[in-house]
């Protein structure tokens, strides 16, 4: 089944009178269980594409389907409950709230959702200690490495058990041993049934991917088959959510 | 539903973690709150305790009591007018009472200022009081000691005198007055009774605790000249209900007594507490709008600064703001997170305003019966409150709109 169908989406800046495509027509479609790589260099529209997918932004022409609901026309507040409900974003600068310890923010989803404050301790927990922090619940994000936060991050996109987990350049800003884990930790998200999809502009963290889709000037330059996928042989920490 | 209390607890986390996280800056921003909040508390109390004191004082005198004067206490007649009026005599006094039937009791009023004197002791300016053993069904007096003067004292005209609490206080400290004689200007008078505090303090001259009552001969024969001062005649109407009856008979039965016709004006006036009222009331109201005012006035530069500080606020925590809205919060949870922060540095401010308010009104009280009330609380908790969400509407909606992407991307 498409989790995610696109149909000739373009996207417009206005810049004073000056129109700016950073999506010129973009079609593709996303499977479940598919690990998708998004390609291309900085400027190639990659990002617009990534906050499309991730319902931040609406294109200004064109379709968008998420599990066959039209959302390119919905209002911020219905957009805002399919980024909880359904998307897992991770970003490069991990983005946890600073002044919370990593059980609050990987709780903060499960707020909005409206769970119940014991639900929400008792699946952030778990999440937690799925990515391996266990021992990290009560940590804020300064007494954390760059490796543990990320991993927070991780959890927070996975506890709501999200359609799809969006990562923007999640190793950006890790040492390349941090982010070999990292990557590992999405071949496991992925290997246990998760939708995963890395935007990148790096090489051999697209190798990881089952399918890496290129983009350039606005446009799919190319959408194939990964032939040389890496599987991580870091050792994996992720048990089941 | 269940989802907005789980929102409300988190924005109230937030709010409280962030009034931790910057203190001063809170305290700081809080200040024009106090001071807005402690105006407003005290200038409610004082205006309470003014109006509590007056209306204490007026209950004294009787909504049931006019006063038959030369002298119009509040009116539009020219002053020259009053004045070519003769003075209202005893003798016409005594014709007017069986003039009238629907008052409950009559007495005629004279008043002198004396000195008085007890031993080494001595009160200037006492106002002394002639009238006849009536005058206690007239007004509405309790007595802390002895009694007033009894019909024949007052016909034989003794040298018998009731005394006002704050007089009695001043001359017998320890409160052994009755049965003890004072001097007023020199004549000797027997204490026979002591009033018990009236409380009635805003009606000046007025005030039962400030005066001593004696027989209305008395003063006649050593202190006024009948030709010189006016009598005021005190009538007491039955009841509430009948004042306006009694006053009708009462102009009637005075204008007999004055041999006027149709065509002339009334030369005499009948007054009435509810004219005092009225007046104290447009005193009062001018007093409340100013005190309003100032007040708002001083809220408004509050409020201002809370906005100040929130719109600060919104734009420090753009990035928090994305992320909270990529992952799923709505515009109203941002919305609502910014008013409860708002709102709580309100509070605070109103509740510091508070204790202020209270610890000044306990000092003012000294000289000025105030009190805060249990009111006030909730005037303090309403109004910060209010200026809260007022104040941080603005920066609040300003962050509950912005754009996700460009919030993410802020640094």
């Amino acid at each position: 089944m498409n989790i995610i169908t696109i149909e000739n989406i373009k996207k417009v800046y206005k810049i004073g009178t000056q129109e700016i495509f950073a999506l010129r027509d973009v079609s593709l479609n996303i499977d479940e269980n598919e690990y998708v790589a998004i390609m291309g260099p900085s400027g190639s529209g990659k990002s617009t594409l990534m906050n499309m997918l991730g319902c931040l932004d609406t294109p200004s022409y064109g379709r968008y389907e998420f599990k066959g609901v039209n959302v390119s026309k919905m209002t911020d507040n219905e957009l805002a409950r399919i980024r909880n409900k359904e998307i897992g974003f991770v970003f490069q600068t991990f983005n946890l709230l600073s002044r919370s310890d990593s059980l609050h923010n990987v709780e903060l989803p499960l707020i909005y959702a409206g769970l119940s404050s014991g639900e929400r301790k008792e699946r952030a927990r778990k999440a937690l200690e799925s990515v391996g922090l266990g021992d990290r619940i009560h940590h804020k994000p300064n007494e954390l490495s760059g490796g543990q936060r990320q991993r927070v991050a991780i959890a927070r996109a996975l506890v709501t058990k999200p359609a799809i987990i969006l990562a923007d350049e999640p190793t950006g800003n890790l040492d390349s041993k941090t982010g070999e884990e990292i990557m590992a930790l999405f071949n496991e998200i992925h290997s246990q049934g998760n939708t995963v999809i890395v935007v990148t502009h790096e090489e051999y963290i697209a190798k990881h991917a089952k399918r890496v889709i290129r983009i350039k000037d606005g446009l799919i330059e190319s959408d194939a088959i990964n032939e040389e996928r890496i599987i991580p042989l870091a050792e994996s920490k992720l048990n089941s959510i | 539903m269940l989802t907005f209390l789980y929102e409300l607890k988190e924005g109230l986390i937030i709010a409280l973690n962030s009034i931790r996280a910057n203190k001063i800056r809170t305290f700081l921003t809080t200040l024009g709150i106090v001071i807005g909040v402690t105006s407003v508390v005290l200038m409610s109390t004082a205006i309470k305790g003014i109006d509590g004191a007056f209306q204490r004082g007026i209950s004294s005198m009787g909504s049931d009591v006019l006063y038959v004067d030369r002298w119009a206490w509040f009116s539009n007649v020219e002053w020259w007018k009053m004045r070519k009026r003769s003075n209202i005599t005893m003798a016409e006094y005594e014709k007017f009472k069986n003039a009238v039937k629907l008052p409950a009791a009559i007495a005629p009023t004279i008043w002198s200022n004396e000195t008085i004197k007890v031993g080494e002791k001595s009160v200037e300016n006492v106002f002394i009081s002639g009238s006849t053993s009536d005058f206690q069904y007239t007004t509405n007096f309790n007595y802390s000691q002895g009694r007033f003067y009894n019909d024949i004292e007052s016909r034989s005209s003794r040298y018998v005198a009731v005394l006002g609490f704050e007089v009695a206080n001043n001359l017998f400290p320890r409160g052994d007055g009755l049965g003890k004689y004072i001097k007023v200007s020199g004549i000797e008078y027997k204490v026979i009774g002591i009033l018990a505090e009236q409380g009635s303090f805003m009606l000046g001259n007025f005030n039962p605790d400030k005066r001593v009552y004696v027989p209305i001969g008395t003063v006649f024969k050593h202190f006024v000249n009948t030709n010189f001062r006016s009598i005021t005649i005190e009538v007491k109407a039955h009841n509430t209900g009948m004042v306006q009856d009694t006053k009708i008979e009462a102009i009637g039965a005075m204008r007999k007594v004055r041999g006027l016709s149709y065509s002339d004006e009334d030369d005499f006036s009948i007054n009435q507490q509810e004219g005092l009222t009225q007046s104290y009331d447009s005193t009062v109201g001018v007093i409340q709008i100013a005190g309003l005012f100032i007040t708002g006035l001083s809220l408004f530069v509050g409020a201002i600064g809370i906005m100040n500080i929130m719109f600060v606020s919104v734009k420090e925590r753009t990035k928090e703001i994305g992320i909270r809205k990529a992952i799923g919060a709505k515009r109203r949870t941002i919305l609502m997170q910014f008013l409860l922060e708002s709102s709580i540095i309100c509070l605070i401010g109103g509740l510091l305003g508070l204790l202020i308010a209270v610890l000044m009104s306990m000092l003012i009280n000294q000289w000025l019966p105030t009190s805060v009330q249990y009111d006030a609380f909730i005037i303090a908790v309403t109004i910060s409150l209010l200026t809260g969400i007022i104040a941080g509407f603005a920066p609040a909606f300003q962050a509950a709109k912005l754009d996700p992407v460009e919030a993410l991307r802020y640094e």
